[in-house]
C-alpha cells in the first residue's frame, strides 16, 4: 500500500522539480523515488491485510510483484536520456506520468475489489495514452496515440460494463465475494457470463491478445521507445496478474467457461504474434508482433487453475522483462545511428555490423534474443518450460505443441538480429555506451543468464 | 564429481577468456588447447578408475529445480564413456586445427569450441530428460555461430537454415517431453521408461515419431538431411569437424538413450519403416557422394551414409546393433575429422576442393597421401582399422533383423570403396597440375593432430575388444529393455 501512497505524491513533487535547474534534477530524484517507494514495500512485508475500505489486499505475493514493477520501473528510467530527442519536451511531466502510471499498475496488481482494478487500469491507460504521444512533432507518434486511446478507451469502456454486469450478478465486487458466491451457487446467472466475457476482452485488450491486438504494432512502433519498453514490460505484467487475479482467485469455478475463450485468444495470439514478426523490417514492430505471442505464452499460463500459476507467471514476467529490457535499451543505446531522411534508425538493419563496432552491446543483445526466444542457457527457456508444464493436461495438449511449433517460427525472426549483427558494415567507427546503460545492461544480461542456470532462485523463493 | 570437472572445466574456462580483457587470441589458443589437453587426461584418469571399480568419479546428482523435481544429474556407464573420450580427444584436435589456420585470431574461437565441449559432455552423461534437452540444444548455439562468423560467403543463409532445422526438431521432442513429463512426474530419463511403456500405443506412436523427428534431424537421417550437405561445405572447418564428428553423434545417441526405451511400443510399431528410411538414406547418400566433384561434398554425403547405417543398428534393437553402432560413433568420429583436416589442408596448399583442381599430388606429398589413406582405408571399413568392426557389427544386426534389408544395406561396402577411392585416386594421383608444382608436404604441426588419428584408426581396429568389453553391460542393458515390451 505504501509505494501507492508514495508514488501519489512523489509525482507531484517531481512536477514541480521541472522548475529547478532546467530540470536536470528530475531523472535521478525519480530514480530515488521510485528506489524509496520500493523500499516502503517491505514496511507491510508479512503483514497481509486489506485496506481502503477492503479494496485492496496486501500481501507477501503482492508485494513481491509491486517490487518487480518498481525495479523494472527504475531500469527503465535510469535507461531514459531526459527526452532530448523530442522538440520541447518537458521531462518532469514525463517522469511524473510515469511515476502516476505505477501507482495504477501497482493497484492492478493488489486490487481485492473491482472497483480498485478499473481505477487502476485507467490511472494506468490514461498515463500511457499521453506518454504515446509525448513526440508531438512525430507523425506516427501522434498517430499511435490517438489510435491508442480512442481503442483503448472503448476496451475501458466495455471493462467497465463487464464489471457492471458481475456486480449484478453477485452483487458484490470484491473478488473473494464472488469466489464465495460462485462457490456455493451450481446455477449461474447469465449477467455473470456475460460480464466475465466483457472483463476479460477488456482486459485482453490491454494485454494485446489477439483478436484484441490490432494497436499493438502501431502503437509500439510510433511510441518513443522508452515507453515502448514501458508498455512492454510493466503493462504487461500489472495486466496478466489482474487477468490471475479475476480468473484463478475469483472465477475459478467457472473454469469450464473461461478456460476455451482463453485457449482460443492463446491459439490466435501465437499464430498472430509469431507469423506476423517474421516479415517485419522495424525492430520496434517485430518486438510488438513478438510480445503479442508473449501474451500468448502468459495467457497459456492462467489456462489451468494450479498452484504454481502464480509462480510461473512471475517468472515469465521476470524473464521477460528483463530480456525486453536488454533489446529495447540496444535500440536506445544505437539512437544516435541515422537513416537517410534523418530519423532515428529503428529497423533491424541498424544492428549491422554491430559485432565489431560493440561487442559489448552485440553480446547482450544475443542474449536478450536467445531469451526471448526460448532457448536455453536464458531465463526464457524456463519461463516457457514452467508455463507449458502448468497447462499441460490432456484436453489442451495441442496448444503446447501449437506453442512450441510456433516457438520454432520465433527462432526463426529472433535470429534475423542476431545475424545482423555479424554482417559486415562500411560504418566502423566504435560505438560509446553511456556508463549507466552499461551497468543495466550487465544487471539484465546476468539476470538473464541466472535464471537461465538457476531457475530455482527466483522460482524457489517465491 | 570427476565429471562435472570434466564438464565445468572447459565453462569455467571460456567464460574466463571472454570476461578477463587483454587475452589475445594466441594466448587464449594456448589456454584453451591446454585446457582441452588437461581434460582429456582427467577423462583417462576417469576410465581408469572406472576399469577399477570405482563408479563414484563419474556420477554426481543435485537438486537442480526442486519445485519441479528436476535434478542435475550425470552419470557415465560403458557407452558415455566412449563418447566424452570422442568428445574430449576431438576437441583438442579442433583446438590444434583452428590454430594453425589463420582464422581471425579471436579468442571469440577457442571460447565457443571450449562451450561446445561442456555442452557435448553434458549431452552424453545427463540422466534427467530436461537436462539431456537444455544440452542437447545449447550444444548448437556456439557451433552456429563459429560457422556463422567464419563461414563461406553463403554461411547466414545455411547455417541459419541449419539451425532452425535443428531447432524445429528439438521443439517436437519438447512436446513429447513435457507430456512424458507430466504423465510421469519425473524428469529421470530410467524412470520415464516405465512411463513410456505404460502409455497407451497411438499416444507411444505419436511420441516415438516426435523423438525420430528430433533425432532424425539431427543426425541427419533420410528424409531430414537437406541442411546438412550445404553446412559441412560452408561451415569452416573446425565448425564442420565439430558438426560431423560430434554433433552429429547426438542424433544416435538421442535414439539410444531416449528415443527407443522412452516409447518403446512405438518403436515396435514403427521401427521396421525407420529402418528402411535409413538404409534407404545409406544407400542414397553413397550413390550422391560417387557424382560429388567437391571435397567436402563427398565427406558431408559419406558423412550422411555412415549415420543412416548407425540409426538402422539402433532401431534393429540388438545388441551387435548397438555395439556396432557405439563403436561406429568413435570410428566415424575420428575418421571424419581426420578426412576434413585433410581436405583442408589440401584446399589451403592448392587453392582448391573440387578434384578438377587436384591430381598427382602424391607426387610431391607423400606423407600426406600415406596418412590420408590410413584414415579413408578406416573410413572404407577395411579390416584392421576402427570402421570394420563397427560396419560389420552394424551389418550383421540388420541382417539378424530382416535378411532382405540386411543385403541392400551391404551394398554400401561397395558404394563406400567406390566413392572414397574415387576421391583418392583423382586427388592425390594421377597428373599433377602445373598449378601445383610447389607443394609442400605435411609440416610438424600438422603431423600432430595426422599421426594420432591414424594410430587411432589402426589402435581401434586391431583391438576392438577394448571398446566392444567396456560397452557390452550398457548396450546389454538396453537390449534388455527393448526385448520385454
Amino acid at each position: 500500500m505504501y509505494p501507492i501512497l508514495f508514488l501519489s505524491f512523489s509525482g507531484l513533487i517531481t512536477l514541480f522539480l521541472g522548475f529547478f535547474q532546467e530540470g536536470k534534477w528530475v531523472k535521478p530524484a525519480t530514480i530515488l523515488f521510485l528506489a524509496i517507494a520500493s523500499i516502503s514495500a517491505f514496511i507491510d512485508w508479512n503483514k497481509p491485510g486489506a485496506y481502503f475500505f477492503n479494496m485492496l489486499q496486501v500481501n507477501n505475493f503482492n508485494l513481491l510483484l509491486s517490487l518487480v514493477i518498481l525495479i523494472t520501473a527504475i531500469l527503465i528510467v535510469a535507461i531514459s536520456d531526459n527526452f532530448k530527442e523530442i522538440e520541447y519536451a518537458h521531462s518532469a511531466e514525463y517522469y511524473a506520468i510515469m511515476q502516476f502510471s505505477l501507482v495504477g499498475a501497482i493497484m492492478m496488481t493488489n486490487f481485492q475489489s473491482l472497483i480498485m482494478l478499473f481505477l487502476g487500469v485507467e490511472i494506468l491507460s490514461v498515463s500511457m495514452y499521453v506518454l504515446t504521444g509525448t513526440d508531438k512533432r512525430n507523425l506516427r507518434g501522434n498517430e499511435a496515440a490517438i489510435k491508442y486511446f480512442l481503442l483503448g478507451a472503448f476496451a475501458t469502456g466495455i471493462l467497465l460494463f463487464g464489471i457492471a454486469m458481475i456486480y449484478g450478478g453477485v452483487g458484490a465486487f470484491e473478488i473473494d465475494a464472488i469466489s464465495g458466491t460462485l462457490a456455493s451457487n451450481q446455477a449461474q446467472s447469465l449477467f455473470l457470463y456475460i460480464g466475465l466475457v466483457m472483463l476479460l476482452i477488456g482486459l485482453l485488450f490491454k494485454l494485446a491478445a489477439a483478436p484484441f491486438h490490432f494497436w499493438t504494432p502501431d502503437v509500439y512502433e510510433g511510441a518513443p521507445t522508452i515507453f515502448t519498453l514501458f508498455m512492454a514490460t510493466i503493462v504487461k505484467t500489472a495486466v496478466v496478474f489482474a487477468l490471475y487475479r479475476i480468473l484463478h482467485q475469483s472465477f475459478q469455478n467457472m473454469h469450464l467457461s473461461w478456460s476455451y475463450i482463453l485457449a482460443g485468444c492463446i491459439a490466435l495470439s501465437l499464430i498472430i504474434g509469431n507469423l506476423s514478426a517474421v516479415k517485419q523490417i522495424s525492430f520496434k514492430r517485430m518486438l510488438a508482433f513478438s510480445s503479442i505471442s508473449h501474451a500468448g505464452f502468459l495467457l497459456l499460463g492462467l489456462l489451468h487453475v494450479s498452484k504454481t500459476a502464480d509462480k510461473s507467471l512471475l517468472f515469465y514476467s521476470v524473464s521477460y522483462l528483463l530480456a525486453s529490457t536488454s533489446a529495447f535499451g540496444v535500440l536506445l543505446a544505437l539512437k544516435n545511428e541515422r537513416t537517410e531522411n534523418g530519423r532515428s534508425n529503428e529497423n533491424i538493419s541498424v544492428f549491422k555490423g554491430l559485432a565489431t563496432r560493440s561487442p559489448f552491446l552485440s553480446a547482450v543483445l544475443i542474449i536478450s534474443m536467445l531469451s526471448l526466444a526460448g532457448i536455453p542457457l536464458t531465463g526464457g527457456f524456463w519461463s516457457k518450460f514452467y508455463v507449458l508444464t502448468d497447462a499441460a493436461n490432456d484436453q489442451f495438449f495441442y496448444l503446447i505443441v501449437l506453442a512450441l511449433l510456433l516457438t520454432a517460427v520465433g527462432v526463426y525472426y529472433y535470429f534475423k538480429p542476431i545475424i545482423t549483427v555479424f554482417e559486415k558494415s562500411d560504418i566502423q567507427e566504435a560505438i560509446t555506451i553511456n556508463p549507466i546503460f552499461k551497468i543495466i545492461f550487465v544487471l539484465t544480461t546476468l539476470g538473464t543468464l541466472v535464471l537461465g542456470l538457476f531457475p530455482d532462485l527466483l522460482y524457489g523463493m517465491i | 564429481m570427476l565429471i562435472l570437472i570434466l564438464l565445468l572445466l572447459p565453462l569455467i574456462t571460456a567464460i574466463a577468456i571472454a570476461v578477463i580483457p587483454g587475452i589475445s587470441g594466441q594466448l587464449s589458443k594456448n589456454i584453451g588447447g591446454g585446457i582441452s589437453l588437461v581434460n582429456f587426461l582427467i577423462f583417462i584418469y576417469g576410465l581408469i578408475q572406472f576399469q577399477k571399480g570405482d563408479t563414484v568419479l563419474l556420477d554426481y546428482s543435485h537438486v537442480w529445480l526442486s519445485n519441479a523435481n528436476i535434478n542435475f544429474s550425470l552419470s557415465a556407464d560403458g557407452i558415455s564413456q566412449v563418447l566424452l573420450g570422442l568428445v574430449t580427444f576431438i576437441t583438442m584436435v579442433v583446438i590444434h586445427i583452428a590454430g594453425s589456420f589463420d582464422y581471425k585470431q579471436s579468442s571469440l574461437l577457442y571460447i565457443l569450441i571450449l562451450l561446445t565441449e561442456s555442452a557435448l559432455i553434458g549431452v552424453f552423461t545427463a540422466t534427467d530428460i530436461f537436462l539431456f534437452y537444455f544440452f542437447f540444444e545449447i550444444s548448437l548455439i556456439p557451433v552456429y555461430f563459429l560457422a556463422l562468423k567464419w563461414g563461406g560467403e553463403n554461411a547466414p543463409k545455411i547455417t541459419f537454415r541449419m539451425f532452425v532445422y535443428t531447432i524445429f526438431g528439438s521443439l517436437l521432442m519438447l512436446s513429447a517431453i513435457i507430456f512424458l513429463y507430466t504423465k510421469g512426474q519425473t524428469a529421470s530419463i530410467q524412470e520415464l521408461a516405465i512411463t513410456g511403456k505404460a502409455l497407451p500405443k497411438n499416444v507411444n506412436i505419436l511420441l516415438f515419431l516426435a523423438f525420430i523427428v528430433a533425432f532424425g534431424i539431427k543426425m541427419p537421417m533420410f528424409p531430414f538431411h537437406t541442411w546438412q550437405p550445404d553446412a559441412y561445405t560452408e561451415s569452416p572447418t573446425p565448425a564442420t569437424i565439430l558438426l560431423a564428428a560430434l554433433l552429429s553423434k547426438m542424433g544416435v545417441y538421442g535414439l539410444l538413450r531416449i528415443a527407443l526405451p522412452l516409447a518403446p511400443i512405438g518403436w515396435n510399431q514403427l521401427g521396421i519403416y525407420i529402418v528402411i528410411l535409413a538404409i534407404f538414406g545409406l544407400i542414397y547418400g553413397s550413390i550422391i557422394a560417387i557424382k560429388q566433384n567437391n571435397l567436402k561434398k563427398i565427406l558431408a554425403y559419406s558423412s550422411f551414409a555412415h549415420m543412416g547405417l548407425m540409426a538402422a543398428g539402433i532401431l534393429t534393437g540388438n545388441l551387435s546393433g548397438t555395439q556396432g553402432a557405439v563403436i561406429q560413433m568413435l570410428a566415424h568420429g575420428i575418421n571424419v575429422a581426420g578426412l576434413f583436416y585433410i581436405v583442408k589442408i589440401i584446399q589451403d596448399r592448392t587453392g582448391s576442393r573440387n578434384l578438377e583442381g587436384l591430381g598427382g599430388l602424391s607426387q610431391k606429398a607423400p606423407v600426406l597421401t600415406v596418412l590420408f589413406m590410413i584414415v579413408l582405408l578406416g573410413s572404407v571399413a577395411l579390416p584392421l582399422t576402427n570402421g570394420f568392426v563397427g560396419e560389420f557389427l552394424l551389418l550383421k544386426s540388420v541382417f539378424d533383423y530382416n535378411n532382405t534389408l540386411g543385403v541392400i544395406a551391404g551394398l554400401t561396402i561397395i558404394f563406400g570403396a567406390v566413392y572414397m577411392l574415387r576421391m583418392m585416386q583423382k586427388a592425390m594421383f594421377g597428373q599433377l597440375l602445373p598449378a601445383n608444382e610447389n607443394i609442400l608436404d605435411v609440416n610438424k604441426s600438422e603431423l600432430m593432430v595426422l599421426v594420432p588419428i591414424c594410430l587411432l584408426v589402426i589402435l581401434f581396429g586391431m583391438f576392438p575388444n577394448l571398446i566392444l568389453n567396456s560397452t557390452v553391460e550398457a548396450a546389454k542393458a538396453f537390449t534388455q529393455l527393448m526385448s520385454n515390451i
